[in-house]
């Protein structure tokens, strides 16, 4: 429609050729600035893809489903680390996502004006505490921490249950998947909350205004208006921090126990793909422990696309139920 | 972030190996364990004569990796190559400097040098057949120690390292088991326990786990005052890792016979010896492509060996004695044609 009426319009003859010029040139860069971002993603796949292919032609199925690694034999398998990252990462979400709902909740309908700043600015901050900062405060302070009180209670109150007591027992060490998977979370909350907060300050006050002269409570109002209007937003938010939880390294390292041994037992060490990559890579001696480093790194860049697409297909699901 | 420090150190090499023909400047890459003396004797050798040595310590895999690829005129390793790989890649090998791997324990009550170690129960202990601190094969080595009836946390390196590779060379040398079961190499399979990354990784899981044992460098040891094991020797008996002890290793390994220094100390028969005692070698090409440089690079070395034995010393390294340096020495004529 708006095309008919540039084309019922007569423009000045310069301006149009001058501006029809700029806008092939902007169009151009703009394209290309985004292909070079598809070239390096299919290039960094491709390498990857590559570099891992001995490993996992050598290995065949074995590589995805196997416990083995060992250096000295040779023989390399990547359950424990496939296991440790979605684990880790499994807990975080649990742990990041409540929370960062209640403060993005807080800080849009329940906390007054004058607080609002404040704290926002505190979670901010939160995000741009380098990862290497958790990890040396998860080793000094939490560990000793989960181990002195955490653990044992776990293992003395959820170990002896029938099947959810395998996941919490286990020597208390303080270190293991909870801790990391908690240290996650810790990490991960102000990337979710940050976009949950923005969404919600969006929704149209009148829309929320309506709401609230209907009668409805706070709790009526953020779950009949604002999480409806925002739901994708949210949702695309959730996945965001779900990708830093995958991919996250140093921090995870130092409380995760780097151990190749599979384990059930949330309290056990174990080990996350970008862990093990970190931890071994420098000091990989032979061609096949290299090559199955690269195959890992494979794995978590197929482990994240899996889970952003996931997401992707919800969000569109999400949009064709609500006919929008 | 090693990856990058790994990239730089390449980056770092290549603009080096290009930019400077007249060897006031030379590069080296490796072993992390031996960069504290070799870049005090780098400052100081320069302060002397104006040669500048880079070294980047990037681990000892990326040392030997460096040194193949011919980015570097040195590579720094604390496990040896084989004669056979040495020939292969137109390398010579000597040792530098000795120390040594440390069993550390966190136990209440117990001070440093308190427990005693055996070879054969130190091997059960990291494959997890022995679980407890009163374990009667511990016990009986430790007669007069109270020992807590606590699950014993075994602390390895998560990366690979040049320390691990001592260790558990030693282990295999003295428990058949583990030379079955595990093996040796800078990085194994391990049976149990937790991993560190580094010696501060190690040092920092054993002073925060009560009832842990882990190994480090001995000057890891004695800068952070940790809980040192006495450990039985092959003739016997019990000593401490000491600059003494390591030294006495180095006495009593047969260096005149082993062909390219191609010997690890751990075990050493001499009746002082400390059992795990290691050793730094540096690796140089036969056939320098710059003979300059390698020349440069040897002298470097010589004063290294002969002069900065003070200098080792107060770092808590532990300097080769004279003999062994003139046979070091004595190898480079032979093998190194420098200019």
């Amino acid at each position: 429609m708006s095309a008919t009426t540039q084309q019922t319009l007569p423009p000045p003859a310069r301006r149009r050729s001058r501006g029809a010029a700029g806008d092939t040139g902007f169009r151009v860069l703009a394209g290309t600035a985004a292909l070079l971002v598809l070239i390096l993603l299919g290039a960094t796949a491709a390498a990857m893809f590559w570099g891992g292919l001995p490993a996992l032609r050598a290995f065949g199925w074995h590589f995805f489903v196997g416990v083995e690694w060992d250096p000295v034999a040779k023989r390399f398998a990547a359950l424990v680390p496939i296991y440790g990252t979605l684990v880790t990462s499994a807990i975080a979400m649990l742990i990041a996502v409540p929370v960062s709902f209640g403060i993005a909740v807080f800080l849009t309908e329940v906390a007054p004006t004058w607080v609002r700043g404040p704290v926002a600015a505190a979670i901010e901050l939160l995000a741009g505490v380098p990862s290497i900062i958790y990890g040396m405060w998860g080793l000094f302070v939490f560990v000793p921490f989960m181990a002195d009180y955490v653990d044992p209670f776990l293992d003395a109150a959820l170990g002896p249950l029938p099947v959810i007591g395998a996941l919490f027992s286990g020597p208390p060490m303080g270190i293991g998947m909870l801790t990391a998977g908690i240290i996650l979370a810790i990490m991960v909350i102000p990337f979710v909350s940050a976009v949950m907060r923005d969404v919600f300050t969006l929704v149209p006050p009148s829309l929320r205004e309506s709401a609230f002269a209907l009668g409805a409570t706070r709790w009526e109002v953020v779950r009949g208006v604002v999480l409806p209007y925002t739901r994708t937003a949210v949702v695309g938010g959730i996945f965001l921090g779900l990708g830093r939880a995958l991919g996250e390294t140093m921090a995870v390292t130092f409380v995760l126990g780097n151990a190749h041994d599979f384990s059930i037992s949330l309290l056990a060490p174990g080990n996350s793909i970008a862990a093990a990559i970190a931890n071994e890579f420098t000091e990989a001696d032979s061609d096949i422990y290299r090559q199955s480093l690269i195959a890992l790194g494979f794995l978590l860049f197929v482990v994240t696309f899996v889970v952003l697409a996931a997401a992707k297909l919800m969000l569109l699901r999400m949009a064709r139920r609500e006919g929008t | 972030m090693r990856f990058t420090r790994h990239l730089l150190a390449l980056a770092l090499g290549c603009a080096l190996s290009v930019g400077t023909a007249q060897a006031q400047q030379i590069t080296g890459a490796g072993s992390t364990f031996v960069y504290p003396v070799l870049s005090k004797w780098s400052a100081d050798y320069a302060r002397k004569t104006g040669v500048q040595v880079n070294y980047q310590s990037i681990g000892s895999g990326g040392g030997i990796a460096q040194i193949k690829a011919g980015t570097v005129d040195f590579g720094a390793s604390d496990a040896p190559l084989k004669p056979a790989d040495l020939t292969q890649a137109g390398l010579a090998q000597f040792p530098l400097v000795i120390g040594g791997v440390v069993p550390v324990v966190n136990l209440p009550g117990v001070k440093p040098g308190d427990l005693k170690l055996s070879g054969p129960v130190l091997a059960d202990i990291f494959l997890g057949r022995i679980k407890e601190w009163n374990d009667p094969a511990i016990a009986k080595l430790n007669p007069a120690l109270k020992l807590p009836a606590m699950h014993i946390g075994v602390v390895h390196r998560s990366d690979g390292s040049g320390t691990t590779f001592n260790f558990v060379n030693y282990l295999s040398k003295v428990s058949p088991q583990w030379k079955d079961r595990v093996g040796e190499g800078t990085s194994v399979s391990w049976p149990t326990g937790v991993g560190g990354k580094g010696n501060e990784g190690v040092a920092a899981y054993v002073e925060r786990l009560k009832g842990s044992i882990g190994y480090v460098e001995y000057a890891y040891v004695i800068q952070n005052k940790m809980k040192w094991t006495m450990m039985e020797n092959a003739a016997g008996k019990f000593v401490r890792p000491s600059a003494e002890s390591f030294q006495a290793a180095a006495a009593s390994a047969d260096w005149a016979h082993a062909q390219d220094f191609y010997l690890v100390m751990t075990n050493a028969p001499g009746a002082d010896a400390y059992p795990i005692a290691a050793t730094v070698f540096i690796l140089a090409y036969k056939q320098p492509k710059d003979p300059a440089r390698a020349k440069t690079a040897l002298d470097f070395f010589r004063y290294a060996l002969q002069m900065g034995q003070e200098t080792a010393k107060s770092l808590d390294y532990v300097p080769f004695p004279a003999p062994v340096v003139q046979q070091i020495e004595a190898y480079w004529h032979a093998n190194i044609h420098a200019q």
